[in-house]
């Protein structure tokens, strides 16, 4: 198992010398709380008492008879607290910032997904939050904003750039840059530099660990594919990670094709990107000609992000993930075909994941069993879904 | 191998260097190339030219805002290296380019250097861009014998002030701060410790930036460093007067040179 700070030619720490002492700082306590028992214990318990796991797994037949018959079950980490999978790595890395003396807690949020979930984290800790979010998004996820308002968090609208995801991020590391000293930046997905993509897939790997033992015992056999959103890619390193060694098992990321990857409006960084750096680490990225990055397109603001964790750009050129867009009609059209044969409204980002395996299972038939991360639930995309849909009256 | 920079140190250090920031393309490719001989006729030893760049963590607003003007009018990497040789053709001072790591990667960083040198370039002031993560450029800038500025921060620990220092040729840049670019009141009393540490690990060419803008500012940092470097001043001076405002404000700063 790669360790990081490199996944084959990916990874890496592209920052300011300014931030290496944070990032050995936590790298070194990351490495000492993993082999300490009464951090894992007390991560357990928080898990057990707080984040509600383990999360449990549904089979939806009805769903599945649009997806070519294909057996489905769905991991549901909408049912954790906060409503995502995000709360995983975010109560991990409370835990080790407070291990390691930090007292204010950043952070970047896209769908506000994990901004929600650091909020969460600081009120049950009594630390200090704040949360830098895209000007765009915050219009876009007005209700996640005043979550994180209600959660104690001061949430800061970032005007610079595209004001999106990625320039939340560059936004939190200027703040961690500046205020290192009491400050850890909570990173919500697998990228960034060492040891981030690392660390915060390992908070998430319960997730396949949990999920592996629950399909074994469900249907006696291990799922024909395993299939997730990939934004950054939190969740779908999350669910992938126990099954890597499982030849058998397909491992299948759906990133977001926007209006098209025939059109400039897309987030399909795997599919149409190239190897670069961004946000501190390499891998692939949307860039132009020059190494300017591009501007992404996606519905979902949780998987409008120009950039995707190194770990998933090694899988991709091992060959042991494969990764394809979906576009926004196809994900908003899973959304209501969840919602309608089996009374779950999942997240737009996990629809993503979902109309993925309406195609795999047309591909793969009625004998396969897939496995799919249900990331995410939408009740934070009820504005954009109402207004997708027509579904206020006299909207439509 | 000769350093370009290396020599302006050796020639001017009794008094200490000014090293002027400007972003290329800013507001237009002429323009900054005007400004840039502009800081040198004015007493600016040595330029530190931004490539502009979407994501410039390490930069506040003043430089953000300027390299985004300079990238919506068009700015593209491959006049980089006409701007330095223009630049080259009317003054002698040194020519550093600033940037973050990508644009270099993407260009092909053999050939950026091969271009850079051809230009007449001193080297790369690579903010994004740690030792450790730089073996491919330490490679080309031996073979095109180009200048490596290399940071510091008051938070290095004594080994990667060492790596520092032994990767840098040039100068070492001691960040000031705990922070970004732009313009404060006072200059961190962390920069004096720092530069005292960067000597002790073997540095012999120090300049101290990030929040440095009057001439006593220059001043009292070349009380301990042996550069001064400023940016965000200057470019508030360009953007709000233009090429004479600019060359103002360096011969003010000048004056803060012992």
């Amino acid at each position: 198992m790669q360790q990081g700070p490199y996944f084959g030619d990916f990874g890496g720490r592209y920052v300011p010398e300014s931030l290496i002492a944070a990032l050995d700082e936590l790298a070194e306590a990351y490495e000492l709380a993993k082999l300490d028992p009464t951090f894992t214990e007390e991560l357990a318990h928080l898990h057990a008492t707080y984040t509600g796991r383990p999360s449990i797994i549904t089979e939806v037949p009805r769903f599945a008879e649009h997806a070519g018959g294909a057996r489905i079950i769905l991991k549901r980490e909408d049912l954790n607290h906060t409503g995502s999978h995000k709360i995983n790595n975010v109560l991990g890395q409370a835990l080790l910032a407070r291990r390691i003396g930090k007292t204010r807690l950043i952070a970047e949020t896209g769908a506000g997904q994990h901004g929600v979930a650091t909020a969460t984290a600081a009120a049950l800790f009594g630390m200090e939050c704040i949360v830098y979010m895209g000007e765009v998004d915050t219009q876009r996820q007005a209700l996640n904003v005043a979550r994180m308002r209600l959660l104690g968090a001061e949430v800061i609208p970032v005007t610079t750039g595209s004001r999106t995801l990625k320039d939340a991020i560059n936004e939190a590391l200027r703040d961690w840059v500046a205020n290192v000293d009491n400050t850890h930046y909570l990173l919500g997905t697998v990228a960034g530099p060492h040891p981030f993509p690392q660390m915060v897939r390992d908070f998430h790997k319960i997730i396949g660990e949990e999920a592996r033992e629950q399909v074994l015992a469900l249907t006696g056999a291990l799922p024909d594919a395993v299939i997730a959103c990939v934004g950054g890619g939190s969740n779908a390193i999350g669910i992938f990670h126990a099954f890597l060694d499982d030849d058998g098992v397909e491992l299948i990321g759906c990133e977001a094709a926007g209006r098209g990857i025939d059109t400039p409006e897309h987030a399909a960084t795997l599919t149409l990107g190239r190897p670069g750096v961004l946000h501190g680490a390499r891998s692939y990225m949307l860039q132009d000609a020059d190494g300017q990055t591009m501007e992404s397109h996606s519905i979902s603001a949780g998987l409008d992000y120009p950039g995707v964790g190194p770990e998933h750009s090694w899988l991709k050129d091992l060959g042991r993930a494969t990764y394809r867009p979906i576009t926004d009609d196809a994900a908003m059209a899973a959304l209501r075909l969840l919602s309608q044969t089996e009374g779950i409204i999942p997240a737009i980002e996990t629809a993503h994941g979902l109309a993925g395996a309406m195609e795999v299972g047309r591909e793969l038939g009625p004998n396969a069993t897939l496995l799919i991360n249900l990331s995410g639930r939408g009740d934070k995309d009820m504005q954009t879904a109402a207004e997708y849909f027509g579904l206020l009256d006299g909207s439509a | 191998m000769t350093s370009q920079v290396n020599a302006v140190f050796d020639e001017r250090r009794e008094h200490g260097l000014l090293v002027g920031y400007l972003p290329l393309g800013f507001p237009t490719v002429d323009a900054s190339v005007d400004a840039a001989v502009a800081l040198v006729e004015n007493g600016v030893d040595i330029l530190e030219m931004g490539l502009p760049y979407s994501d410039p963590v390490m930069d506040g607003l003043v430089i953000q805002r300027a390299t985004n003007t300079a990238l919506e009018a068009g700015f593209r990497l491959a006049q980089t290296f006409d701007a330095v040789a223009a630049i080259r053709a009317r003054v002698d001072a040194p020519v550093l380019v600033m940037t973050y790591f990508n644009p270099v990667l993407q260009y092909g960083v053999e050939k950026f250097s091969q271009e850079l040198e051809d230009a007449g370039g001193a080297g790369l002031i690579t903010p994004d861009l740690i030792p450790d993560e730089a073996s491919e450029w330490l490679h080309a800038a031996n073979a095109h014998d180009l200048d490596r500025v290399f940071l510091a921060a008051p938070s290095s620990s004594p080994e990667r002030l060492e790596s520092s220092t032994k990767n840098s040729r040039g100068f070492v840049y001691a960040v000031s701060t705990m922070g970004i670019t732009g313009a404060r009141t006072d200059v961190d009393s962390a920069a004096r410790g720092l530069v005292e540490r960067l000597r002790s690990a073997g540095a012999e060419n120090i300049g101290v930036g990030l929040g440095i803008s009057t001439p006593q500012q220059v001043s009292e940092v070349l009380e301990y460093a042996d550069a001064a470097i400023v940016g965000s001043a200057l470019i508030t001076a360009l953007a709000d007067g233009g090429p004479s405002a600019v060359a103002t404000l360096a011969r003010e700063l000048s004056a803060g040179k012992h």
